[in-house]
């Protein structure tokens, strides 16, 4: 079955309702026959209901009675649908209310962000910011949607414009792969169909773009890393002596026979063994989930990390970060979080705040040490313990952490190492 | 074809296996809410390659309505022997019995809602710190925003609008004594995943979702089956079918669709050729636009 080979991709979408984003949304998943029977019943009385002409595709992405009553999309939500070719993930999140703290947790995961802007509005303060969270979160690729291109009469002109203002942005950031394509999700065109109204545009559909998106370099395959989850002790009659080490492969390689450095003990040993229930593996990576076995009794636990000896991580109690506080509750200075890093959890306290970027600006505020949430900074911390580190932008796994409050449990702060 | 990437099924596989693994890491008495349906079956399938060798370090728990089908109880029971798992039993005819709950009245009676007490007692007095669930986010809307480790208060609730953001891989399951979470591994399948994933693993499923000659009515645009818990009125004429169901649950409600399919393989090729939800055959969700997100608030699966 060919359909054994296709890869997952994930995404997340960057704009408010007002670019179209539900509705680009609704499209996407409509005319790729996404939608079923009863969904779109179910939409259609609503839209009479609402008075709307024809089917609001914007509609298929409702969710809570709250957001319902109040047409916006209070948290993020997730919505799947698969093409012959790929298996897709969106991670829907708000445009509106708590926008940062939802983009920034829609984007930690995802391969690709389709960035919205309205062609009759062009670039705006908006897209800076958008872009600006992209760019921190490394999103692999960036495919900036222009949209509501019916609205300025499909115009090459308009478009071009638009592409060429953000290009002078997206240069000031670290955004890798751009690509634009001009679409009208109200009337599907440039969607998952190619449209009429723009035959000057070359280039493919936008469910296109998704579909060929060479996402084959988005995870390390250079650094291995093996951040141990739990140690496996059968202690059957058949398995007396098994002690294997299960966890996810957060980047890189592992072969039988490799040599690794145990962190943070820095014992070394072999690999032995791969193992998963289906077969002995010859090698394995990310982002396998695995069973490791070694040649020697070390003592492991989770938390620790297996790497090849000859490529470690850092291994520090000092780091450098920028961090996204998601809190409703403001940072109190010299608090003692819960930092959790890998399998790994320590002490930590935030040494200082260096400064806060103005996501709208993208200005730097110094001297600022109050952090509310939606605010980006960096900041620097310090461990009681050595934490295994390498920069985000080389490894989303092994370069991001959160912080958590002790004294309520709450989920405070998203950092990116550098 | 380039070499070192997973296919789509195999990166969820092993992104549910990362779930359960740190849900036996982070918690100290979790259980897999077993209801003996294709989701909670193959989140068991996955628990026992999560920790190979080893048996899986989780009991099951099944939230028993009183109105089973009589093959999901035994399907229950013969895996619960090859596993040597434990099994913990809530069960609803009990909560009624002690006066916890009353039952509903009338022809649309169903013991669905009832169970949320049933389950939120038995994670009480079990001591259950996590109960994990085969709840998918494609399945409904309130479901799409489910986190894969997802906070319940003292009293069992969710509160949707107030989730713990969750980053990365990084799931942080901290709670107070009395709080509990739920886990939801396969959050990222899709209902075709599941079957796709059933076929390639041919994993063992209940006979029910094969296609059989039984004896329905015809309520709600689906075909209930005829059983001595369903109150029908004189006009719902019993009549025998060929049906398979597409999902399983309370007997009075799980509704059945016409079929022929009866190997999974042609399971799989009709689950793909279908225009409506698999949630549109149970009348639980019918109730209501929000009838999901109502009881999940109150501590349902």
């Amino acid at each position: 079955m060919s359909i054994d080979k296709n890869q997952l991709l994930r995404f997340t979408t960057a704009g408010s309702v007002d670019d179209g984003k539900s509705t680009l949304i609704g499209r996407l998943l409509y005319d790729s026959k996404s939608i079923f029977e009863d969904q779109l019943d179910s939409v259609e009385k609503t839209s009479q209901k609402k008075g709307h002409d024809g089917v609001d595709l914007a509609l298929f992405t409702d969710g809570l009675r709250d957001e319902r009553e109040q047409g916006i999309t209070i948290d993020v939500a997730y919505r799947y649908f698969t093409t012959p070719k790929r298996k897709f993930i969106i991670a829907d999140t708000p445009g509106h209310v708590q926008y940062t703290r939802n983009m920034v947790t829609g984007a930690s995961t995802a391969n690709a962000a389709l960035l919205l802007i309205d062609a009759r509005h062009g670039v705006i303060e908006q897209t800076k910011r958008h872009s600006y969270i992209a760019s921190l979160l490394q999103i692999p690729h960036v495919i900036v949607c222009i949209n509501k291109m019916d609205l300025v009469d499909y115009s090459e002109e308009k478009f071009n414009e638009i592409v060429e203002d953000y290009e002078a942005l997206a240069s000031k950031m670290m955004i890798k792969d751009v690509q634009f394509v001009p679409i009208s999700a109200l009337h599907g065109d440039n969607v998952v169909n190619g449209s009429e109204n723009m035959d000057w545009y070359k280039g493919g559909p936008l469910l296109n773009t998704l579909e060929t998106l060479h996402i084959g370099s988005d995870i390390n395959k250079k650094d291995a890393r093996f951040p141990v989850q739990t140690v496996i002790r059968p202690q059957s009659k058949e398995f007396i002596d098994y002690r294997g080490y299960a966890g996810r492969i957060d980047s890189g390689i592992f072969r039988i026979g490799d040599e690794v450095t145990i962190l943070p003990s820095e014992f070394t040993s072999k690999i032995k063994s791969i193992d998963t229930i289906d077969a002995e593996l010859e090698e394995a990576f990310a982002p396998m989930s695995v069973t490791m076995q070694l040649e020697d009794d070390i003592d492991i636990s989770r938390g620790d990390m297996i790497v090849k000896t000859k490529n470690q991580p850092q291994k520090t109690q000092e780091v450098e970060a920028m961090i996204c506080w998601l809190s409703n509750e403001k940072y109190v200075p010299r608090t003692k979080f819960i930092i959790k890093h890998t399998t790994n959890e320590q002490t930590a306290m935030v040494k200082n705040v260096e400064y806060k970027v103005d996501v709208n600006t993208l200005d730097r505020v110094e001297n600022d040490q109050d952090l509310e949430m939606n605010d980006i900074a960096r900041i620097a911390i310090k461990t009681a313990k050595p934490i295994m580190v390498d920069e985000y932008r080389d490894n989303r796994n092994t370069g991001s952490f959160i912080l958590i409050n002790p004294n309520n449990n709450e989920t405070v702060a998203a950092g990116m190492i550098i | 074809m380039q070499k070192y990437y997973l296919n789509y099924l195999d990166e969820l596989e092993s992104e549910a296996i990362f779930v359960l693994r740190e849900v036996a890491a982070q918690f100290k008495n979790p259980v897999i809410l077993f209801s003996g349906g294709k989701d909670s079956i193959c989140v068991t399938h996955l628990a026992k390659k999560a920790f190979h060798p080893a048996k899986f370090p989780f009991a099951l728990m099944h939230v028993d309505t009183g109105h089973n089908f009589p093959e999901t109880i035994k399907f229950r029971d013969d895996l619960i022997e090859s596993l040597g798992a434990k099994l913990i039993v809530g069960s609803v005819q009990e909560s009624i019995d002690q006066g916890r709950v009353q039952e509903e009245k009338g022809k649309f009676a169903t013991r669905n809602a009832l169970q949320i007490t049933t389950l939120l007692d038995a994670i009480e007095s079990n001591k259950i710190d996590c109960a994990i669930g085969g709840g998918r986010r494609d399945e409904e809307k309130a479901r799409a925003k489910e986190r894969f480790f997802s906070h319940r208060n003292d009293f069992g609730e969710w509160d949707p609008k107030n989730q713990r953001p969750e980053l990365w891989n990084l799931f942080n399951g901290k709670h107070f004594e009395g709080e509990h979470f739920r886990s939801f591994p396969i959050s990222n399948w899709t209902e075709m995943d599941v079957w796709n994933y059933i076929l390639r693993e041919q994993i063992e499923i209940p006979s029910l979702y094969f296609a059989h000659e039984r004896d329905v009515i015809r309520r709600n645009d689906s075909w209930i089956p005829d059983s001595e818990y369903l109150i029908k009125d004189e006009s719902e004429e019993v009549v025998r079918k060929k049906i398979r169901f597409r999902t399983l649950g309370d007997i009075t409600i799980t509704g059945g669709i016409e079929s022929d399919a009866d190997t999974l393989e042609k399971i799989v090729e009709e689950v793909a050729a279908m225009r409506s939800t698999e949630r549109g055959n149970r009348s639980d969700d019918k109730r209501s636009e929000t009838a999901m997100e109502d009881r999940k608030k109150q501590g349902y699966f």
